[in-house]
C-alpha cells in the first residue's frame, strides 16, 4: 500500500474487478488467484478465453492459472525488482513506452531510464534464472497489448523489498500509460474481507479515517471537535510488529486485540509469545479460543459476520452491507457493544443506537466516505471516493490526473532478500494459503466440509529435490530455519521450483511461522514471509 | 453492432444482430419456457422446451440456438408448441423419480415448476439403468436418477471455471454425469448453483430445511477481499445453507469452496460463549460485568502509571467498517494513543 500511495497518491486497487474484461493483456504476479481470490480468477479466465486477452504470469510456483498463461516467468523468490527492471528496460529499448503520458502525467522518468539501463535481459536472467528471451517476450506483450492490467497480492508485498516491488509495478504501468484507464491499472488483491475497510476507517497508526494524517493539525482539530475531546495525539503510533517489540522492551504494557490471531499469523511465533508474556495485561476479543486468546488475561466472546449488521469494503473499494441473520451464541456480543462497554467504564460514551448511525458519523468525518449511506447501498455497494450523496462513486482512480497530482517514477536498484540461502540452509521457504482454508484456520478448520478436502498440512517440495534428499511423497520431513523447526508431511509436486518449498500457514499445530523471518520492509513494515532460508531433512521416526 | 427487426407474437422487436430468438423474446418480456438454458452459459439446447415456430421453417426451431434475422416472424405459443413441450417434459420425467417429498430442491426446482405448469401427471417410469454416484467432491451429492442430463453443470464447470472436472457419459436413458477429471475439481459448487433439479444437492445441509421454511438474508462473504454477495439460509436461528442469486454482485452467482461451504464455523460448538478471566493461571468463565470492569480498570491504571502510549490496540480486517471505526476512536479518544493497527501486512 505504501508503494502505490507514494507513486499514485492512493494505495488501493485502481480499477474494479470486472475491468479485466476490457484488458488486452494481464500481468499477474505474486497472486495465486485461483486459490486465494477464486471469483476474481473467474474474470481473468473469461478475459483470456472469451476475449482473447493475453496473460503474463510471473510466479516462482507453477500455480494453476499458469495453464492459461501465454507466458510464464519463474523467478526465484525475492527477485521481483530485477525482472520488473528487465521489463522496463526492454519496453524502453523497443520504444513501447507512452511518451505523451510520461510527459504529461508523470515525473522521474529520466532517472528511471538511467537506472534500468543496465537491466538487460541477460543481466536479469543472471539474477532471476528467467531465460532472457522470455523477459523480452513478456515485455513486448505487456507493452504491445494495451490496456493492460496488473494484478498482484502478498507475493509481491511480503518481502523486505515489498514497497520497492510495488513501486516497480507502478513504474511499468505508468511507463505504458496504463493507469487511469478502463482495463488498466495496478491492482492489489486484498486477502481479507475487510482489510481495505480497516485501512479506510483508520485502523492504522498514522492516519484517521480516509487516510487523514494524525500529524496534520487541522485534521486533528476536526476529529477532536467531532469526538468531543480536548486533545488528540499528534505522534504516529506503533505498527503491530512494533507493538510486540515494545512489549519486549517494556515500553508497551497492555495490548488489546480485536479479532486477530498473531500467534499463528505473525512471523517468528516463538518470539511473539515471549513478547506477549512480557505484557502486564493482554485482552483478546474473538469468536474462538485462538492460539492468541489462550495467552490472554481476559477473553471476550463476540459475534461473527452472520450475527451483526454493518459494512465491509471489498478489494475494489466497494462498500457493501452485511446483515444480521442469527443471534450470537451464548452471551457473545457484537464487538461494538464490547468496545462501548469498556469506554463507558472509562468515562467516555461510545454508544450508538445502531450501526447505521456509526456510518453517518463516518460519513461526516471522512471525505471519501461522505456520500455513503445505508439507504444508498441497500441493494448494491458504492465505490469510494464518494464525496457527496449525489456522487455516484469512483470505480477507476487516477483518471486524467493522479490523486497526488503527477505520478512518480522511482528508480530502484535490485537488492537481495534479507536472508539468502547458504550451505547450512540451502532451500528457500515461501508461505501462503490454499484454496480450502483461510488465514489461521480458526474458521475453516472447525467444520467438517472444508477439513475433509484438506485435512492436514502439506509441504510442497520439488520432486528432483526430494529425490536427492531421499524423500518420498507423503513422508514426514523436518524443516528448520535459524528460528525454529517443524515436522510436516511432504507433497512432491512440480508446482514448487527446484530449491523452493511452499508451506501454507493455516495449521497452528505445525505453524510455519515458527520458521519465517520477521525482517521487515523498512516502509510498509511487512514481514518477509515469502523468502527465508531453510534446510530440509527426512524426519527421524 | 447492426440492429435486426423482427416480429414475435405480433410485436415489432429490434435487437442487436447476433442475438438469439430467445434473447429477443426475453428483451420484449415474452416468456418462452426453458430448462437447460442459463443466463451465464452459452446455449446448450438439450431440454427441447424452447421450440418456436418461425415463418418459412417447416419444423419448429429451438429459440435458444436460432439467431434472429431481419423480418423474421416468430410464434412462441400455440397448441402444437404446447404439446411438443409437454412431450419433452414427459420424456425427461421418464427417468426422473417423483421423489419431490424427500428432495432438498423441492420448492425451487425448475423441473417441478414446469411439470406443474404443463400438467404432466401420467408418467410411468421405465428406466432401470444402474448409475454411478461417485462425484469429484464430498461436499456435493450426485443423484443420477434425478439427473435429466441437461448439461448445465458440465457447461458451467468448463465455461466459467475452465476446469472440465465433470462430463457426460453414456447416451439416452443411461446417460449421466461422471467425474472426468476429478483432480481438477475445486469444490466451488458452480455445478450445484446451476443444476435446475435435485440431481446435485449440498452434502452439508441435507434434510435440514425446505426452501419455503428458511429465511434468506443477503450479506457479504466473510473470507477474501472479492466481496461476494450471498444469502445465508436460516432455520431456527441456525445458518443451514447458502444460496446465491444469479447475476448479482461481483460474483454473479459464483462462490468459491469457502464462500459456499465454509459456513459451518458459525454454528461450531467451539464458539466462545462466555467472557473469561485468568485466575490462578487459568482462564475461567465470568460475567460481562466483571470482565469489562477488569479491562477498564487495568487500562486506566496502566495509562496513569506508564502513559497513554503504553497501551496498544490491534484491530481487525475481519471486523466491519463500523467496528474498526469505533476501535480506532476508542484507542485515540479514550486511551489517547495512535497505537492502533491491524493485520493488513500479514
Amino acid at each position: 500500500m505504501a508503494g502505490l500511495a507514494a507513486a499514485f497518491g492512493s494505495g488501493a486497487m485502481t480499477n474494479p474487478i470486472r475491468d479485466v474484461l476490457s484488458a488486452k493483456s494481464i500481468l499477474l504476479t505474486g497472486t495465486n488467484t485461483t486459490e486465494n481470490h477464486p471469483i476474481f480468477a473467474n474474470y481473468v479466465k473469461e478475459a483470456i478465453v472469451k476475449n482473447g486477452c493475453k496473460l503474463i504470469v510471473v510466479d516462482p510456483r507453477k500455480i494453476d492459472i499458469v495453464e492459461l498463461a501465454h507466458i510464464w516467468l519463474r523467478p526465484r523468490p525475492g527477485n521481483d525488482v530485477a525482472w520488473i527492471n528487465g521489463l522496463l528496460h526492454v519496453i524502453i529499448r523497443e520504444n513501447l513506452h507512452d511518451e505523451d503520458y510520461i510527459q504529461n502525467r508523470t515525473t522521474g522518468f529520466d532517472e528511471l531510464r538511467a537506472c534500468v539501463e543496465k537491466y538487460t535481459p541477460e543481466y536479469v536472467s543472471g539474477i532471476t534464472g528467467i531465460p532472457p528471451e522470455d523477459i523480452v517476450e513478456a515485455a513486448v506483450t505487456y507493452g504491445g497489448s494495451k490496456p493492460s492490467s496488473i494484478l498482484y497480492a502478498m507475493g509481491i508485498t511480503q518481502h523486505t523489498n515489498g514497497t520497492n516491488n510495488v513501486k516497480s509495478l507502478a513504474n511499468i504501468a505508468m511507463l505504458c500509460g496504463n493507469v487511469g484507464v478502463v482495463g488498466g491499472g495496478v491492482n492489489p488483491l486484498r486477502g481479507q474481507n475487510n482489510v481495505q475497510g480497516a485501512c479506510d476507517l483508520g485502523a492504522l497508526p498514522n492516519v484517521y479515517t480516509g487516510y487523514q494524517q494524525v500529524a496534520n493539525e487541522d485534521v486533528r482539530s476536526k476529529f477532536a471537535a467531532a469526538w468531543g475531546v480536548d486533545h488528540l495525539s499528534s505522534t504516529p503510533g506503533l505498527t503491530v510488529t512494533e507493538m510486540f517489540g515494545g512489549a519486549e522492551r517494556g515500553t508497551v504494557h497492555a495490548i488489546y486485540v480485536m479479532g486477530e490471531n498473531p500467534m499463528v499469523s505473525d512471523p517468528d511465533i516463538n518470539h511473539i509469545r515471549e513478547c506477549i508474556e512480557a505484557l502486564e495485561f493482554f485482552v483478546v476479543q474473538d469468536i474462538f479460543m485462538t492460539e492468541t486468546a489462550r495467552l490472554a488475561d481476559v477473553v471476550l466472546p463476540v459475534a461473527c459476520f452472520a450475527e451483526k449488521d454493518g459494512t465491509f469494503t471489498n478489494s475494489e473499494r466497494k462498500v457493501q452491507r452485511i446483515r444480521k441473520a442469527v443471534d450470537p451464541p451464548g452471551e457473545a456480543r457484537e464487538d461494538r457493544f464490547v468496545i462501548a462497554g469498556i469506554a463507558r467504564l472509562m468515562g467516555f460514551p461510545l454508544e450508538y443506537p445502531d450501526t447505521r448511525s456509526i456510518m453517518q458519523e463516518i460519513a461526516r468525518v471522512t471525505p471519501s466516505y461522505a456520500g455513503i449511506t445505508y439507504e444508498r447501498i441497500e441493494r448494491d455497494g458504492i465505490t469510494w471516493p464518494c464525496t457527496s450523496e449525489e456522487h455516484p462513486g469512483s470505480p477507476i482512480l487516477h483518471v486524467g490526473t493522479f490523486t497526488r497530482g503527477k505520478g512518480v517514477f522511482t528508480a530502484i536498484e535490485y537488492k537481495d532478500p534479507a536472508e539468502v540461502t547458504d550451505d547450512e540452509y540451502p532451500y528457500i521457504l515461501t508461505t501462503g494459503r490454499v484454496l480450502q482454508h483461510y488465514h489461521t484456520g480458526s474458521m475453516t478448520r472447525r467444520g467438517t466440509g472444508l477439513n475433509r478436502l484438506y485435512p492436514e498440512l502439506l509441504a510442497e517440495l520439488n520432486p528432483d529435490d526430494a529425490g536427492r534428499l531421499g524423500i518420498g511423497d507423503g513422508e514426514m520431513i523436518t524443516l528448520s530455519s535459524r528460528r525454529g523447526t517443524i515436522t510436516v508431511k511432504a507433497k512432491l509436486t512440480e508446482r514448487s521450483g527446484p530449491g523452493v518449498v511452499f508451506v501454507p500457514f493455516h495449521f497452528s499445530e505445525a505453524a510455519i511461522n515458527v520458521l519465517t523471518n520477521s525482517a521487515l520492509d523498512p516502509t510498509s513494515k511487512i514481514p518477509e514471509y515469502k523468502v527465508c532460508s531453510i534446510k530440509v531433512e527426512k524426519a527421524s521416526m | 453492432m447492426e440492429e435486426v427487426k423482427l416480429i414475435i407474437d405480433g410485436n415489432n422487436i429490434t435487437v442487436p444482430g447476433g442475438s438469439t430468438v430467445l434473447e429477443a423474446a426475453r428483451s420484449a418480456g415474452i416468456r418462452i419456457p426453458t430448462l437447460c438454458c442459463h443466463e451465464r452459459l452459452e446455449p446448450i439446447g438439450s431440454c427441447k422446451m424452447c421450440f418456436v415456430q418461425i415463418n418459412g421453417c417447416a419444423e419448429p426451431q429451438q429459440a435458444c440456438k436460432t439467431r434472429v434475422q431481419d423480418t423474421m416472424q416468430v410464434t412462441t405459443d400455440s397448441e402444437q408448441l404446447f404439446s411438443m413441450r409437454r412431450e419433452s417434459l414427459r420424456e425427461l420425467l421418464l427417468r426422473h423419480p417423483l421423489d419431490c417429498p424427500v428432495c432438498d430442491k423441492a420448492g425451487e426446482c425448475l423441473l417441478q415448476d414446469l411439470a406443474y405448469e404443463f400438467g404432466v401427471t401420467d408418467v410411468h417410469q421405465h428406466v432401470n439403468a444402474t448409475f454411478e454416484t461417485f462425484y469429484p467432491t464430498s461436499l456435493i451429492r450426485y443423484w443420477p436418477e434425478r439427473c435429466i442430463v441437461c448439461k448445465r453443470c458440465v457447461t458451467a464447470c468448463a465455461e466459467i471455471k475452465q476446469l472440465g472436472a465433470i462430463d457426460i457419459k453414456g447416451e439416452g436413458p443411461t446417460a449421466q454425469v461422471y467425474p472426468a477429471k476429478p483432480e481438477r475439481c475445486e469444490s466451488c459448487g458452480e455445478c450445484l448453483q446451476v443444476c435446475p433439479t435435485g440431481a446435485l444437492t449440498e452434502n452439508l445441509s441435507r434434510y435440514k430445511t425446505r426452501p419455503w421454511l428458511s429465511k434468506r438474508v443477503m450479506t457479504t462473504c466473510t473470507y477474501c477481499g472479492c466481496g461476494c454477495q450471498m444469502q445465508l439460509n436460516v432455520m431456527n436461528n441456525r445458518v443451514v445453507g447458502m444460496t446465491v442469486p444469479n447475476v448479482f454482485g461481483v460474483n454473479k452467482g459464483s462462490l468459491c469452496v469457502k464462500g459456499r461451504f465454509g459456513y459451518e464455523f458459525i454454528n461450531s460448538p467451539e464458539r466462545l460463549k462466555k467472557p473469561l478471566i485468568r485466575k490462578n493461571g487459568t482462564l475461567q468463565e465470568t460475567t460481562w460485568e466483571e470482565a469489562l470492569g477488569l479491562v477498564a480498570s487495568q487500562f486506566s491504571r496502566i495509562k496513569k502509571e506508564y502513559g497513554r502510549d503504553s497501551i496498544a490496540g490491534i484491530s481487525s480486517a475481519r471486523c466491519t467498517n463500523e467496528e474498526n471505526y469505533l476501535f480506532q476512536k476508542f484507542m485515540r479518544a479514550v486511551i489517547g494513543t495512535n497505537n492502533v493497527d491491524h493485520c493488513a501486512r500479514l
